[in-house]
């Protein structure tokens, strides 16, 4: 196979193939070929494929339900410490029923500290923390996703942040949210995310000399072919894959 | 203090890393050094008071812990990284080793999640609903048992670890007999079910229900009023309701402070709605009102259960929809529970384009729209919160778990610093930490 695409991108919106997420939503990566054949030798034709990746993207008002309610009494009280909503809140992404702010990682504390104590808001517990890695996210391929959960008015939303893999630092929310102490340390083990202001950020799963952060998507997976009789299976990560 | 990491040596294998558990050796020879009182004890992580491989490294003066802290990750098995590289059906053989005691928690969180990545969350069989309800809530009453018995034998009191698994016992037959399995089932799969329930499960339910309102009963006789158990149990690893929100403990921790947050009923999944039940709390925010409330759980399981047995409507347990639906149909052969004899004739002898779309599914798997969500279950020790994300592939792109055991088990130095060294270790029992699931 040559480098070059047979199906450029804009051929894809036709309409005798398989339905995508057209043009809206964020481009996050662009997958090519299929089975894991991209070194040659490929005869199927799949090698060809080109399938971008894209999460879905900001929404527009109305929001929907509660979503609106807290998502102007966060603009609110964010501007009434004198911070602009549109610096602190990237975008707001709605999809499957759920909200998300897309905060920027400065003015994350003062968010999560708004959110937590503000009386409409009061999302008093959080659920710590959970990463995501988009090595083809140019520029912001480190996510940091927060679960906060409202007792009081009975809410679920999200708050995601990003950085780059050249300057994978976040401040921490130990100070807003202690709960997130093992979540944020665990975080760093698998994705090497550095919560600025932790007050013990070490390795909290894997021994404390181990190299690399295994959840990162450049991290192989490891192990061995199994052999049966006759046969060999390849190691998980070796076999074909079909996305 | 050592910044030393381990150096590779090379051999014909390739490099290789000597690990070793970092500055611990010279922590103990300063502290050895500083006072001639106060000494670090290394309990666990092969401590059978410690639940699995938890260790605890605690510093005492005296009788008096002064210091104590976790170390976790001897039984991190990389779980969610191993997700990534099989299908979001495989998954749930997967997750549902992580808190070996809590299967089918495990199972319905992940699929309750993928469900809504796919969009089908209303599309899930009621038949489905109220089995995977009925599943949760006999596991409830076991992990609650096994808690209990176990707890108790921390304390010496042998009886009642005896009682507890003789009741266990009883539950984990009819796991078998329902799924085949009495442990890491794989029975909840995304869409419903692996299968439907085998003949005669339900008379055993109904059977069991009554011999477990028979038995609940003893453990009150035996240790709720008992002397000694509440002088071990009562004013021992407190944490008020400002310490559960600010380490974010939840289940019988938060219910133990009095605040009856339950997520059955605040944020209801698999029809929690529709069933009457009560939330118990305590006022003590210690060990022994963790106990009543998980005795009091486990009357409520009991009542669940029945309304379930009760709602139980014949009908599908799968989605409809054969894109994503599991093809395969297992059947009770001779030697054992396989595909069904019948199934296979069809797909070999008579349809080709079953057979197709059988080897299609079971090999490639469903594709998932791109996106994220977060579901959770309120498991017998808390919020169990899955955060999946999807990059529109055939396996999942990010699977991460909020088990409750990892987070609930952050609040042990609070419970126990100040405190005796003996009540460390119910402390710890009445947090019910598994480390299946805290170390993944």
């Amino acid at each position: 196979m040559s480098d070059e695409t047979p199906n450029p991108e804009k051929e894809l919106s036709g309409q005798n193939l398989p339905g995508q997420r057209g043009d809206h939503g964020e481009e996050v990566r662009v997958q090519r070929g299929m089975f894991g054949a991209n070194n040659g030798g490929d005869t199927s034709g799949y090698g060809g494929l080109v399938r971008s990746v894209r999460l879905p993207g900001p929404a527009a008002r109305p929001y929907g339900g509660w979503f609106d309610e807290v998502a102007d009494e966060l603009e609110g009280a964010l501007e009434e410490q004198g911070l602009l909503p549109d610096n602190a809140i990237e975008k707001t992404v709605v999809d499957r029923g759920e909200l998300t702010f897309h905060i920027e990682r400065e003015h994350l504390v003062r968010v999560a500290r708004t959110l937590r104590d503000d009386p409409a808001l009061r999302f008093e517990l959080c659920t710590g923390v959970s990463g995501v890695h988009y090595p083809g996210d140019k520029g912001r391929e480190l996510h940091a996703v927060y679960h906060l959960r409202s007792l009081t008015h009975g809410r679920l939303i999200r708050l995601e942040v990003s950085a780059p893999d050249a300057d994978p630092r976040i401040p921490s929310l130990t100070a807003v949210y202690p709960t997130n102490d093992w979540h944020e340390r665990e975080t760093y083990d698998f994705f090497g995310i550095v919560f600025d202001g932790h007050p013990a950020l070490t390795r909290i799963m894997m021994p404390d000399d181990w190299q690399g952060h295994p959840q990162r998507k450049d991290y192989p997976l490891g192990g061995i072919a199994v052999e049966y009789k006759g046969a060999q299976i390849p190691a998980p990560d070796q076999r074909r894959s079909y996305s | 203090m050592s910044t030393e990491h381990a150096s590779p040596r090379e051999t014909t294998e390739g490099a290789v890393y000597t690990v070793t558990g970092g500055d611990w050796e010279e922590v103990v020879q300063s502290a050895a050094k500083a006072d001639d009182e106060r000494i670090i004890v290394n309990m666990g992580p092969q401590h059978p008071s410690t639940h699995g491989v938890l260790r605890l490294i605690l510093e005492i003066d005296g009788e008096t812990v002064t210091e104590a802290r976790c170390g976790i990750g001897y039984l991190h098995t990389g779980i969610e990284k191993n997700l990534e590289y099989r299908t979001w059906t495989q998954g749930t053989t997967f997750v549902t080793r992580m808190d070996y005691l809590t299967s089918f928690y495990n199972e319905t969180a992940y699929c309750l999640g993928v469900e809504k990545l796919l969009g089908i969350t209303e599309q899930i069989p009621d038949r489905a609903s109220v089995i995977r309800v009925l599943l949760m809530e006999l596991n409830r009453l076991s992990s609650h048992l096994v808690c209990i018995a176990t707890g108790g034998m921390e304390l010496g009191a042998t009886t009642i670890m005896i009682y507890g698994f003789r009741d266990r016992e009883m539950i984990l037959d009819l796991y078998e007999l329902i799924t085949g399995l009495r442990m890491n089932h794989a029975f909840i799969r995304p869409g419903g079910l692996a299968q439907d329930l085998p003949p005669g499960a339900v008379d055993a339910v109904r059977e069991f229900v009554k011999t477990m309102k028979k038995n609940l009963p003893e453990y009150d006789k035996l240790a709720t009023g008992n002397p000694i158990f509440k002088a071990r149990m009562q004013d021992v690893g407190y944490l008020d309701l400002t310490g559960c929100m600010a380490l974010g403990a939840t289940g019988p921790i938060l219910r133990s402070a009095g605040l009856p947050h339950d997520l059955r009923k605040t944020d209801p999944y698999c029809g929690y709605e529709n069933y009457e039940f009560d939330i118990p709390t305590a006022d003590t925010c210690d060990s022994y009102g963790r106990f009543l409330v998980r005795l009091e759980e486990m009357r409520q399981s009991l009542r669940i259960v029945e309304q379930c047995l009760d709602r139980l409507e014949p009908g599908p347990v799968m989605v409809g929809d054969k894109k994503i639906a599991w093809p395969a149909q297992l059947a009770l052969g001779p030697d054992g529970l396989g595909n069904s004899l019948d199934h296979i004739r069809k797909i070999m002898g008579t349809s080709m384009e079953s057979l197709i779309h059988h080897f299609k599914l079971v090999t490639e798997g469903f594709r998932v729209p791109a996106g994220q969500a977060y579901a959770a279950v309120e498991s017998p020790k808390g919020e169990l919160g899955v955060h999946v994300v999807s990059d529109g592939g055939t396996r999942p792109y990010r699977v991460h778990f909020r088990d409750p055991s990892f987070t609930n088990l952050q609040a042990m130095a609070a419970m126990c610093e100040g405190g005796q060294v003996a009540d460390v270790i119910v402390a710890v029992a009445s947090i019910d930490p598994v480390m299946g699931g805290v170390d993944r």
